[in-house]
């Protein structure tokens, strides 16, 4: 099992925070995981990426050509990373703000609506768990939700551990966004 | 607590290796892409627990000279700042070096010159290894490509440092300073107590007990014939680090046809370029040196027998890549494929320059 995944968007999104928690959740699950950030002068607004890789065997590079999943959150990101999606690879990408489709036929694409489903939950900053969600559900590897809710443990401080069942309440929606 | 796996940040790792150590001081002053090296420290508060002195310097001169004050009493000292920062603190590692002090320095490389970009970079391979400041002087160069590296070297380096009196450098670049992986701490081992201090280092001036002679420490001789006698002296014991010291990795050299060499971060993309060439047919070896100084010339020249070209990657226009010429004494291509100022290539790039360079080149 190995999974290459770019998470990307605008920053505040929690696109950052999202990466930290899926490779903390894989790190529960036993895999060998790599978290590599866009650094720089990034701020709200501005763009954000993550590459995560979860692997059961030994990371080589975090700088990646092609991912087997692409999550994109914006236009920008949308226009840069959909054609970075290997074939046969999944792209999920958020429909809020989007004029431009991606066409590609040799890829399962799932747009989804993510913005709305949190603005159903009541809680906008859950925005990031409800996209979590999608890519639990789309993603081959399965990803046992307690090590998912042990991965939150480990990355949410712990004054932010009541948190934790909106949390999941999101990353539950998130898959329900999914067609069955 | 033995054998802990978490995740984190390579520079929050060696602030928690640099602890687990039983460091006794880090002195440091804050610059991107390291800053969590400082930040880390002081939110894990060693002071209270350890007892481990960190401190805030006014500025990156008043740090390294800290550094050398706590090496002359036989602590534990290290600290940490990225190329601008480091190219200021090159006056107090000679100064270090000279005296023959430990002391143990990270570098987390940013793109130069000058202030330049915040951006991964590899371009202080001249500096780190042929003695960044003046005169004749080795640092031991280290060169982490993973997490779990930047944690097991702050041990390595303090401890080679220790043993052999000379300071040693980790350099890394933006890459591992900044990505997180899965690591497993070391345990916490005790700072040295005074007795001990001053058992292992007899040489050092932390006061003057009983009958022993006063111990001076200082990087200053003005008579030339003592001075030439202090150089062989630190010679000695730089051709005594060649032998024992030279660390290196090699992945498929055997039955390959290329070698790409490269190291820290970049070595880990070269292994992925390596799988991508495999599916074009290509067989590629890589060799990553781990000390960038002592550097490993014999292993390299080993390591090219019978291929047909070497690839040497690195984020800079071509600095290590005099080493491996030397080593390989032209006996083959030995081609340079970099990119500048803080962009990192992606695996399929290095794919390209290796045929574009040596599998098919323009005549």
């Amino acid at each position: 099992m190995k999974e290459e995944i770019i998470i990307a968007g605008f920053g505040g999104q929690g696109v950052l925070s999202m990466g930290k928690i899926l490779a903390y959740s894989g790190l529960m699950d036993d895999k060998e995981v790599t978290w590599f950030p866009s650094y720089g002068p990034e701020q709200r607004g501005g763009t954000a990426n993550v590459t995560v890789i979860l692997s059961d065997e030994k990371i080589s590079s975090p700088v990646l050509d092609a991912y087997d999943i692409v999550i994109a959150l914006n236009q920008q990101s949308l226009d840069k990373f959909a054609p970075k999606v290997k074939p046969g690879g999944i792209l999920i990408y958020d429909t809020n703000g989007i004029h431009k489709v991606p066409q590609r036929d040799d890829i399962k694409i799932y747009p989804v609506n993510a913005m709305e489903a949190t603005m159903e939950l009541g809680n906008p900053k859950a925005y990031n768990m409800v996209v979590m969600g999608a890519l639990l559900e789309a993603m081959p590897y399965k990803l046992p939700m307690e090590n998912v809710v042990k991965g939150l443990k480990k990355s949410l401080p712990e004054r932010h551990h009541k948190l934790i069942p909106l949390n999941e309440q999101a990353i539950e929606k998130g898959r329900e966004m999914l067609p069955k | 607590m033995k054998g802990e796996v978490t995740l984190m940040k390579g520079n929050e790792a060696v602030a928690h290796a640099a602890i687990r150590y039983g460091c006794d001081g880090y002195f440091g002053y804050p610059i991107t892409p390291q800053s969590e090296v400082l930040e880390t420290l002081e939110a894990l508060m060693p002071w209270e627990t350890t007892g481990m002195v960190v401190l805030q310097a006014e500025s990156e001169v008043a740090a390294i000279n800290m550094v050398y004050g706590g090496a002359a009493t036989g602590k534990a000292v290290m600290t940490s700042s990225s190329s601008p920062g480091i190219s200021l603190k090159q006056e107090g590692i000679s100064y270090i070096a000279a005296a023959s002090l430990p002391a143990l320095i990270l570098n987390v490389m940013r793109g130069g010159p000058g202030l330049g970009t915040i951006q991964p970079s590899q371009a202080d391979y001249f500096q780190a290894t042929k003695g960044g400041g003046h005169g004749d002087y080795h640092l031991i160069v280290l060169a982490p490509a993973s997490v779990q590296e930047m944690v097991d070297f702050v041990g390595l380096g303090f401890d080679l440092s220790f043993k052999y009196l000379t300071p040693a450098m980790i350099l890394a670049d933006g890459i591992v300073g900044q990505m997180m992986e899965k690591v497993v701490l070391p345990e916490q081992r005790p700072r040295r107590t005074d007795e001990e201090v001053k058992k292992q280092c007899p040489w050092a001036a932390n006061g003057r007990t009983g009958l022993r002679k006063r111990n001076v420490v200082t990087s200053l001789e003005l008579e030339s014939a003592k001075m030439e006698v202090n150089n062989h002296r630190l010679q000695a014991t730089y051709r005594e680090i060649e032998k024992n010291e030279t660390r290196w990795e090699e992945i498929d050299v055997e039955g390959a046809d290329y070698l790409m060499i490269a190291f820290g971060s970049v070595a880990r993309i070269c292994d992925k370029a390596r799988e991508l060439a495999a599916e074009k047919g290509l067989k590629v070896g890589i060799v990553r040196p781990i000390t960038l100084w002592p550097f490993p010339t014999e292993a390299i020249n080993k390591a090219a027998q019978g291929k047909k070209g070497i690839l040497v990657v690195e984020l800079n226009a071509g600095q290590m890549i005099e080493d491996v010429r030397l080593a390989v004494h032209d006996n083959l291509p030995v081609e340079h494929f970099g990119r500048l100022g803080g962009i990192i290539p992606s695996p399929n790039e290095i794919v390209d320059a290796l045929e574009e360079k040596l599998v098919n080149p323009k005549k």
